[in-house]
């Protein structure tokens, strides 16, 4: 151990070293940049300041996306160019289109429902005492990685002989209810989809409450004073002032959990792989690329993905955009 | 792609078995100064002698030349099998002054081509798939194994393993270490209980199924779940079933898609795996007997680690798993006893006709290169010897199928066992299927389809069709 730590030490060395000489540059480049004066100035600093982080842009994310566009017209081996073939695959086999209704379904359920019970917990819990103590714990699912909720809900549907000793906590429940015979859950078309999601909706909950609560809190008190002295009250005074005044951040919270639901990964691929009918596009898209060593099918699920996350992505920026607007 | 899980489980099982053959050859042999094997002196292209051999360095004396190069190596095996490997190699390393770094990776099958793109290449990768070596080779990296290894492979290995690290008629990559796949294991005092016998022909087996259901105690337990390798134990059994009725040639041209899927013959094997795995009398309980895991569907659920569970306390009779099943049993009672009087122990699984004789599938790495640098080339011939084989085998839990290594070297039962298989000549030796092909059928489809149809019970047709689909049509 002591000898690990004292190898290490050049590697920190050699880090230090990095920084110090990236310091330096960037002292350089200001001092110079301090020096022009006079019309060029502005145009100087404008490149100065914005074109290291176009460079990592560029380098980061628009070459990445123009080779795993060129790599999707081309064959397993991305040795030749066949077209649209690999789409053709991706649109045309009746796996893939159980795969795209798949995540069509996740991204339509579990951002609703996610939100959905956020923004009721957020209600529930507004005029709470001690609120804090309820938010945090339905708040701690989210410090939890997908791969260890994953591994925590394989043993709540785990299944067992009804005979024996259970151990999955759903089928003991199941029981303990009168159901003699419960079913192996991960096994259960299509149902079995919507039991994933539900580790999903475990996840996001909190998040959605979190920042659902926080905008609830922000209406100005005068605003519901006004609409109770008006006579609204219940139900009335939520959907005609309390949705209104936190829609932009309702939208915001559903869309960014869309996204996050169209990249989700690690709970399909612990928990049953995509076997069962419970594929979906981004562990496909691994197991394409990274299993069988098909760059172009990978590649090709890859861009659908992206271009499928890019609307999302838009819409929700602008209505950040409008929210930092109105404050 | 499936080797990294079965080998991560892989754990130190004899672990008294130090034994290093390595150090006592390196004392004991002072008397005649030059004398090393005849494969180190003769052939060795990077070979040197300079005559002044240090003391205890002699059978190293065809691998000199070499000081102060490191020969990095790049694998899917993990601690605490990496320190055995290390164990195994430090002689060699303090005589030829070539420093081997070692690196392992459960990520191994998804980096190793990203590495080689990247120009990043290991100099030596041990590779678990022939299949994903022909994709390699194809899109270039791996470089000819040198002549020493080659002369090595010929004269210790069965020649089914050098056909499989050959592709297109160019030698590449000696096989490491190997598993033996057609083995069942059973608990020796529940037959003893009994008075069940081992079985020596498959007939005798099934007699032994249907005498197991009239006792009361399952007589097969099963699990194919394997995170995202999910499906492989299945392929195994359906491997074993094409070997035993057909033999080697048919599963040659099965592997290689001369053979379909969709056709009679491996239709006829999948009907044979229904009858034994998918037999819901024979299988992880079912509600018939109210034992193990349930019915036939659980197979798909319950992970191959845990599948063996029930045999210790009885509650299963067989499980048909690999000799690295070996390192499981210690999970589920503690100091298991792997021995033929112990508390766990195998049996070959008998072969079906006398057609095929002595039916082996089994697995293993094969040492490949990505440079011709003399100290790679020094490793490679090394990897190939004996002298490493013997060493390596002597740390126990790992077994090779090279025939220079005395049987007794294996100090634990089932190793032995193993090798003794492994190294029989007259055996029919075939390789995994799975592994040797393309990787979107053996890596991608047959895993799946295999999976919905102890899953869904799909029907065989649609199955073996699906199957027949994936494969790349280049």
């Amino acid at each position: 151990m002591g000898d690990e730590i004292l190898n290490g030490l050049p590697k920190l060395g050699t880090a230090a070293a990095g920084i110090a000489v990236f310091f330096g540059v960037l002292m350089l480049v200001f001092f110079v940049l301090g020096k022009v004066r006079g019309r060029f100035s502005g145009p100087v600093a404008g490149i100065a300041f914005l074109g290291p982080a176009i460079l990592l842009l560029v380098a980061g994310l628009v070459v990445p996306a123009i080779q795993t566009i060129g790599k999707s017209t081309q064959n397993a081996a991305g040795t030749k160019f066949i077209g649209w073939e690999n789409y053709a695959w991706v649109f045309g086999t009746d796996t893939n289109r159980q795969i795209l209704t798949n995540t069509f379904m996740w991204l339509i359920i579990a951002p609703l429902f996610s939100t959905l019970f956020g923004l009721t917990l957020a209600l529930l819990l507004d005029r709470m005492r001690r609120e804090s103590i309820p938010k945090s714990l339905i708040f701690m699912p989210m410090a939890i990685s997908f791969v260890g909720a994953s591994i925590i809900w394989d043993l709540v549907y785990a299944y067992r002989d009804p005979a024996k000793p259970q151990v999955g906590l759903l089928s003991q429940v199941a029981i303990w209810l009168g159901i003699e015979n419960p079913p192996n859950w991960l096994l259960l078309q299509p149902w079995n989809n919507f039991l994933l999601m539900v580790i999903m909706i475990w996840i996001q909950t909190g998040f959605a409450m979190v920042v659902l609560s926080a905008a609830i809190k922000a209406i100005p008190g005068d605003v519901v004073e006004a609409a109770t002295l008006d006579g609204a009250t219940g139900w009335r005074l939520f959907s005609r002032v309390t949705i209104p005044m936190i829609r932009g951040t309702l939208i915001v919270v559903i869309t960014t959990i869309m996204i996050a639901t169209l990249k989700i990964f690690d709970i399909v691929r612990v928990m049953t792989n995509g076997n069962f009918g419970t594929q979906i596009v981004a562990n496909e898209m691994y197991a394409q690329s990274f299993v069988q060593f098909d760059y172009g099918r990978g590649s090709a699920l890859a861009v659908v993905l992206f271009v499928a996350v890019i609307p999302l992505v838009i819409y929700n920026v602008r209505q950040l955009r409008k929210e930092q607007a109105i404050r | 792609m499936t080797a990294p899980l079965r080998r991560r489980g892989v754990i130190l099982l004899a672990g008294g078995a130090a034994a290093t053959l390595l150090l006592a050859a390196c004392g004991g042999s002072d008397d005649s100064g030059g004398s090393a094997t005849p494969t180190n002196t003769d052939a060795s292209p990077t070979a040197s002698p300079t005559g002044d051999v240090p003391a205890g360095c002699e059978p190293y004396a065809g691998y000199l030349g070499n000081e102060g190069q490191s020969v990095s190596v790049f694998t899917s095996i993990l601690p605490p099998e990496q320190q055995k490997f290390e164990e195994s190699w430090a002689k060699f390393e303090e005589c030829t002054g070539i420093d081997i770094v070692y690196e392992g990776s459960d990520q191994f099958e998804a980096q190793l081509p990203t590495r080689i793109a990247g120009g990043n290449a290991p100099d030596i990768a041990f590779i678990p798939q022939p299949g994903l070596l022909q994709t390699l080779v194809e899109r270039g990296g791996p470089v000819a194994a040198p002549a020493t290894t080659s002369a090595n492979v010929d004269q210790y290995f069965n020649p089914a393993w050098k056909a499989y690290g050959t592709i297109d008629g160019t030698f590449y990559a000696a096989p490491l270490g190997s598993n033996m796949k057609s083995f069942v294991w059973y608990s020796p005092s529940v037959f003893a209980d009994n008075g069940y016998t081992v079985p020596t022909t498959w007939d005798e087996m099934f007699t032994l199924s249907d005498q197991m259901v009239a006792d009361g105690i399952t007589p097969w337990c099963g699990g194919i779940e394997s995170g995202g390798a999910t499906g492989w134990a299945a392929t195994d059994w359906l491997e074993q079933v094409m070997l035993r009725l057909y033999g080697g040639d048919v599963y040659d041209q099965w592997v290689n898609h001369e053979v379909v899927f969709n056709s009679p013959e491996v239709t006829e094997a999948m009907n044979v795996v229904a009858g034994w795995m998918k037999n819901e009398e024979y299988v992880n309980g079912g509600h018939v007997t109210g034992q193990g895991y349930g019915n036939v569907a659980s197979i798909a659920t319950t992970a191959f680690q845990d599948a063996g569970k029930g045999i210790i306390p009885g509650e299963c009779g067989m499980l048909q798993q690999a000799s690295f099943y070996a390192a499981q049993w210690e999970s589920f009672k503690e100091g298991a006893v792997v021995a033929e009087d112990g508390d766990v122990f195998a049996f070959y699984l008998p072969a079906i006709t006398d057609a095929v004789p002595t039916p082996i599938v089994g697995g293993g790495e094969f040492v490949t290169a990505f440079s011709d640098a003399p100290a790679v080339q020094a490793v490679q011939n090394f990897l190939s010897s004996s002298e490493f084989a013997t060493a390596k085998a002597a740390l126990g839990a790992w077994v090779s199928a090279n025939n220079g290594v005395p049987l007794d070297t294996y100090a634990s039962p089932i190793d032995r066992l193993s090798a003794e298989f492994l190294t029989n000549q007259e055996g029919t030796f075939r390789f995994d299927a799975s592994d040797l092909m393309p990787a979107a059928v053996g890596a991608g489809a047959e895993w799946t389809q295999m999976t919905a149809w102890f899953a869904e019970d799909k029907p065989t047709e649609a199955v073996l069709q699906a199957i027949d689909d994936a494969w790349p049509s280049s």
